[in-house]
């Protein structure tokens, strides 16, 4: 049992730094209200302008976009891919089992701007390919498989194979097993898996910057290109406001749908 | 637990593995590891003069640059000290709130500051990055407040970046705190030890782990950092910034992939030296 002084030194510290936290949050929230175009603090007044200004510009609607584009696109690799991986991991053993979650894991624990110029290097210097939207998504779905894995990986370990056995022991294919069986049990986690991926790959900035090029735009590419420019700050506040409170989807529907948001975006 | 499938289907259950395993790993080998391996073959190419255009001969010109130009060791010291303290600050941030969440909180208040820890990870990190430049600004909250910014530099961009990485600290710290058994603290503070002590003598060595397994992220991520940098770090120079301009601006690919195995280096080496400290069991 800690003294009562610890505990509420403890407490201080937390408050102390829950305010860290959000203090940044909600200033970005402040500011897109905020009717003065600089960061001057305290906000002079009021306005909804910068929310229309935002609203017209076009710009912004594209890159949007192209960021849902590759956002589904790679989703829908990295489903695939990660849910295969994850069956053959849990269900088979086989040499080189550890092997296989290392390598569908090194793709986020190496810094994105290794995975970024290496992924540049080979589209543009050694393959010759032009890069474009489907390059950010080759980029992205390569990142975005450890996300499906590790949250099918964790269902099927929670599952157990009992129902598969039975079901194979009553004659049952493989595939029927996986559609009957297997994929209804587990279909919690892979859109919680495919929630979280979208989300990684809608934040995503170092990786797709080496693999688009210069001529596609996703949004946060928008955004960073826009960051510096004066008059478009209130714009970028508006959108910056709009993204934070965005943020608060995936982490409610991946853990509506049994996900663990806290493991998987690591 | 993994349990092969039995004799009888063991014939389909070959073939299954197969048909399982080899898009997933076609894809990882050759897009990924292919990719890191174009990089480290690339890092040994060169550039021609005129045209700029890559030349896939051998030249060891690149790396012999990257480590005895004093600019590139400079950024390299910067970048890892950078790192280091990042990864410090977050460890102080993060030890005594996932102290409270683990054993202090209630059950409510623990899930609710999980979520809240967890939230501003799904926040954007350029939005997150830009909202400390606007804390940091000279007209902002920080000197409305406060009367001072460090304004756009190096402390901003330790600031930033220990911001950006703290939740990737305090979910294993809380997780290896929760694994401590009440009955240890208890029995510690019944013998009468003062609650550094405990913290000092049992919690620390049961709770490492975690933190070295924390650290590897707030490291790691904040090597290859070069955005956050851009936003906040005014003319200050990291690896990321320096690799970035090298591929965008001068357009010297060769470079910028020798340059960007220091890094891959770094962090190998980051993480052989956390190995011994179990952490990898933990992240």
């Amino acid at each position: 049992m800690l003294s009562t002084a610890m505990r509420r030194t403890l407490r201080a510290w937390t408050i102390l730094v829950l305010v860290f936290l959000y203090a940044p949050l909600i200033l970005v929230l402040l500011n897109a209200f905020n009717s003065s175009k600089t960061f001057a603090f305290p906000p002079t007044g009021f306005t909804l302008r910068w929310w229309a200004d935002a609203w017209a510009s076009s710009g912004m609607w594209r890159s949007l976009g192209n960021s849902v584009i590759v956002g589904l696109c790679a989703t829908a690799i990295a489903l695939v891919l990660g849910t295969m991986a994850a069956f053959a991991v849990q269900r088979y053993r086989f040499f080189g089992r550890q092997t296989i979650s290392f390598l569908v894991v090194l793709p986020i624990t190496l810094p994105g701007i290794v995975t970024g110029i290496a992924l540049n290097a080979t589209f543009t210097s050694a393959l010759g390919i032009t890069l474009g939207l489907a390059t950010v998504i080759i980029g992205h779905a390569t990142f975005c498989i450890v996300i499906v894995f590790n949250n099918t990986q964790a269902r099927l370990r929670r599952l157990g194979v009992r129902l598969e056995d039975a079901s194979a022991d009553l004659g049952a294919s493989s595939w029927q097993t996986f559609r009957y069986v297997s994929f209804p049990m587990m279909r919690g986690a892979l859109l919680a898996g495919a929630i979280l991926a979208f989300a990684l790959s809608f934040d995503e900035i170092v990786v797709t910057t080496f693999t688009a090029g210069p001529t596609v735009q996703t949004l946060p590419i928008w955004i960073f290109g826009n960051l510096f420019r004066p008059n478009q700050a209130p714009v970028i506040n508006v959108v910056a406001a709009s993204l934070t409170l965005f943020a608060v989807i995936p982490v409610w529907l991946a853990q509506r749908f049994g996900g663990d948001p806290a493991t998987t975006r690591v | 637990m993994t349990v092969p499938g039995r004799s009888s289907h063991r014939s389909r259950s070959r073939i299954s593995l197969a048909f399982l395993l080899v898009p997933p790993l076609a894809w990882l080998v050759i897009a990924y590891l292919g990719s890191l391996a174009v990089l480290l073959v690339s890092a040994f190419w060169s550039t021609d003069a005129f045209t700029g255009a890559v030349v896939r001969t051998y030249t060891s010109d690149n790396v012999t640059r990257v480590l005895t130009e004093a600019v590139f060791r400079t950024a390299t010291l910067r970048t890892i000290g950078v790192a280091l303290a990042v990864t410090a600050i977050c460890i102080v941030l993060a030890v005594p709130l996932a102290l409270y969440m683990a054993k202090v909180a209630s059950p409510r208040v623990r899930l609710a500051l999980v979520v809240a820890v967890t939230t501003p990870l799904w926040a954007s990190y350029l939005v997150k990055a830009y909202a400390w430049r606007m804390l940091l600004s000279p007209q902002g909250p920080l000197t409305w407040a406060a009367g001072h910014t460090p304004g756009y530099g190096l402390i901003a961009t330790v600031l930033t970046l220990a911001y950006l990485w703290l939740p990737y600290m305090v979910i294993p710290v809380f997780a290896a705190f929760e694994r401590v058994p009440n009955t240890l603290i208890d029995a510690s503070s019944d013998l009468g030890a003062p609650d550094l002590t405990t913290m000092r003598t049992v919690m620390a060595p049961l709770v490492f782990p975690g933190i070295a397994a924390g650290s590897i992220f707030t490291f790691s991520l904040s090597m290859g950092d070069y955005i956050a940098v851009t936003i906040v770090g005014g003319k200050t120079q990291m690896l990321g910034n320096i690799i970035y301009g090298q591929l965008v601006t001068a357009n010297n690919q060769p470079l910028a992939a020798a340059l960007s195995l220091i890094p891959l280096a770094a962090i190998v080496g980051y993480l052989l030296a956390m190995r011994r400290t179990g952490a990898l069991e933990n992240v």
